[in-house]
């Protein structure tokens, strides 16, 4: 169970693993993600799904290695099982006909952005598609996203590739142009959802963001992800991961992400691994 | 036959000075001669109140007549007849309101110390290291899942197996136990003890698969086309916040995430283990149950300095069982009774720093019978701390219900069936036979 079938080095931090789990691969939907713990004494870590074979039977996953738990699962090879793979969790993405839709991946982002756009084109949506990294070499999926969608718009930080700036600018030059955009869907690193919410607040644009605070059980029973929504707390495991971006409170997310940060510094440097 | 002593047998312990530093269990358990000398004490009432006390119907006085006569063979095997965790029942059950709340010795003084003596006599079996297997009813071909692999899912998969059934448990964790790994802490039921439980379940012909979710991976309705009965056990997994300001802010747990992150990921042995804990100095936990018990305890064993129990009653009322309130206490956690949590306050990192509280006064009884706590204004006062615990206790995970259209849930998520509990399951499988549990 859990037998890695294929695995790709994406870029020098991401990875990419299609994993033999046909019972979640027959229920899984954009959006949803699976927890998996990597190693005897490791941490349950939640990673979104970012496509799923059902004839098949498998999922891929695509993560960035930042800790020491992600680096564990990094190591493992073509072939070997992960120990635990559980899912699938969280709501799935609303695919609906809305029109023209804007789906905005950044960094790792990418890939969970990947099955929404595919589903929502799928069913008659218009979809313009911008992604973006750091720099070129850090971009992953561009050519599976080209394939799908109706445009593409790809942004780099340092301008080693694409337009240079960020995936937000790139959204507010669509807007300013006058493009009729009925909803966007944004997932990425907190700063980055923030600062697409930013752009599209003013004009009235619904925009659903994929929130990935810190999780242990992944199924509503811990609160370790709790979000503010509306003013409101929200397990991000069992009402999200995706809500409305306009509600959510980003600082919040920015500080609660942060908890662990020293532990997590102990952690690499126990293992002598090189964490970010 | 000498009048039996009013007192139980003491059953040692780890001196509280040394066990706060560590997560090994703190009572050693009884000696054989201590054992013996407590079966003793009962008083082999004809008609025994204490087994109508039992949820299990444990033959009470048959097990400790047999450890009385030195013939623990024989007591071990009356007892998993009706009881196949009785290691971890003698150790966590609730005896003082149950089977010891009947005994009739507890007329005159203390109770036979029924829990302590089925403690023994489990963990007795495991020393010898030969576990006796008990005779399984033939087969009869029914299948059952059982949803959850905590005391309850494990208990009747356990009994449906006896009578022949073939039983599937179905557990959304990674590890059989639910809140026996994930809640009671090491220190008061070790982890050791439930895998050894577990697997004698299993070895009844119970078949566990752990991270599997009932409700996401399978609906109620879709196992039902496999089985013929289906046990809801999935017990009170979704933590209650206060909502009151600054819940949200780094450094405020629920006490499932603390307990989860210590006992179920070990994050007391981090970083051999990944699973990270915020270990502070100053803990307060919030709430008077067993729950909050066991945090405030774990907090002193991560090693805060002061651990603070924050109660908005007075002791009385605390609904923790005394034995824990002892421990903690002797522990050296300190208790802030009649005081109730308003609002927290952190750093500008966000990190919790404070929790301003009020004072209260007890008034007039409420709807459980207790003095209900009435806030005395402006007597705001604050409390420094750099973890906060909120033990106020939990509802039923909605998973279930939300993914089963026609299952008929109370108001605080509770699955509501018009049976009494011994009809529940045989009603299930009626309804399940007649294609009736879902309306269909």
């Amino acid at each position: 169970m859990n037998r890695i079938l294929r695995k790709e080095v994406l870029t020098s931090s991401i990875k990419l693993f299609e994993i033999e789990t046909p019972l979640i691969a027959a229920k899984v939907l954009p959006g949803q993600f699976v927890v998996t713990i990597a190693a005897d004494k490791g941490e349950r870590i939640p990673l979104t799904v970012a496509d799923a074979n059902k004839g098949k039977g498998t999922i891929t996953i695509i993560f960035q290695e930042v800790g020491k738990s992600t680096k564990l699962l990094g190591t493992l090879r073509e072939g070997d099982e992960i120990p635990v793979v559980v899912g699938p969790l969280g709501k799935p993405s609303e695919i609906e006909l809305f029109g023209t839709v804007v789906c905005i991946g950044g960094g790792v982002g990418i890939a969970p952005i990947y099955p929404i756009m595919k589903g929502l084109k799928s069913i008659g949506n218009k979809v313009i598609s911008i992604i973006g990294a750091r720099e070129k070499g850090l971009l992953i999926l561009e050519q599976e996203i080209r394939e799908q969608t109706d445009e593409l718009y790809v942004t780099t930080d340092d301008g080693s590739y694409g337009r240079k700036g960020f995936v937000s600018d790139e959204l507010k030059r669509l807007i300013g142009e006058g493009r009729k955009i009925d909803r966007v869907i944004a997932i990425g690193p907190s700063v980055m959802m923030k600062a697409v919410v930013e752009v599209t607040m003013p004009c009235n644009i619904k925009t659903i963001v994929s929130l990935n605070p810190i999780m242990v059980d992944g199924t509503g029973m811990c609160g370790a992800c709790r979000v503010e929504v509306g003013g409101e707390t929200r397990f991000a495991c069992v009402d999200g991961p995706e809500f409305d971006g306009h509600l959510v409170n980003f600082e919040l997310l920015s500080k609660r992400l942060s908890i662990y940060l020293k532990e997590e510094k102990e952690a690499c440097q126990k293992e002598a691994v090189s964490c970010k | 036959m000498a009048k039996p002593s009013l007192k139980k047998t003491i059953m040692r312990e780890q001196p509280h000075s040394e066990r706060i530093h560590n997560f090994n269990e703190v009572p050693y358990g009884y000696s054989d001669e201590e054992a013996i000398a407590e079966a003793n004490r009962c008083l082999q009432c004809k008609k025994p109140k204490c087994v109508e006390g039992c949820p299990v119907e444990i033959d009470i006085p048959g097990f400790i007549k047999e450890i009385a006569a030195n013939n623990f063979t024989n007591s071990i095997r009356s007892m998993k007849s009706k009881n196949a965790l009785p290691a971890i029942c003698g150790r966590v059950c609730p005896q003082e309101v149950q089977c010891e709340e009947l005994c009739t010795l507890k007329k005159m003084g203390e109770p036979v110390a029924i829990g302590r003596l089925e403690r023994f006599v489990a963990d007795w079996e495991a020393k010898t290291g030969k576990i006796e297997m008990p005779e399984i009813s033939p087969a009869t071909g029914k299948k059952v899942a059982v949803v959850g692999a905590g005391p309850a899912g494990l208990t009747v998969a356990a009994d449906l197996a006896l009578m022949g059934h073939k039983v599937t448990v179905f557990e959304a964790l990674h590890e059989a136990g639910g809140v026996l790994v994930y809640g009671i802490p090491e220190f008061r039921l070790p982890k050791s003890i439930v895998r050894r439980e577990v697997e004698y379940v299993q070895k009844l012909g119970v078949k566990l698969i752990t991270s599997y979710i009932v409700g996401k991976l399978q609906t109620v309705d879709e196992l039902l086309k496999e089985f013929g009965a289906i046990f809801i056990g999935t017990g009170a997994g979704l933590p209650w916040f206060m909502n009151i300001e600054g819940e949200n802010y780094n450094g405020v747990y629920s006490a499932n995430e603390y307990l989860t992150r210590s006992n179920l990921m070990k994050a007391y042995l981090f970083p051999e283990y990944d699973t990270p804990i915020v270990k502070g100095k100053n803990v307060a936990t919030i709430g008077g149950g067993n729950v909050a018990m066991d945090c405030a305890r774990t907090a002193l064993r991560l090693g805060a300095a002061k651990s603070m129990l924050i109660y908005r009653r007075s002791k009385t009322e605390m609904p923790a069982r005394i034995e824990e309130i002892e421990h903690a206490e002797a522990e050296g956690v300190e208790f802030y009774l009649l005081t109730l949590p308003i609002k927290y306050h952190a750093d500008a990192q966000s990190w919790v720093r404070e929790i301003e509280c009020l004072k209260m006064a007890l008034g007039e009884s409420d709807a459980s019978g207790r003095r209900k706590p009435v806030p005395i204004e402006g007597s705001n006062f604050r409390i420094p701390v750099d973890v906060a615990v909120v033990a106020i206790g939990n509802s039923p995970n909605p998973l279930i219900a939300a993914t089963t259209p026609d299952l008929k849930v109370g108001k605080h998520g509770n699955i509501e069936i018009d049976a009494k509990p011994q009809e529940r399951l045989l009603l299930y499988w009626r309804w399940a036979e007649e294609g009736l549990l879902l309306g269909q």
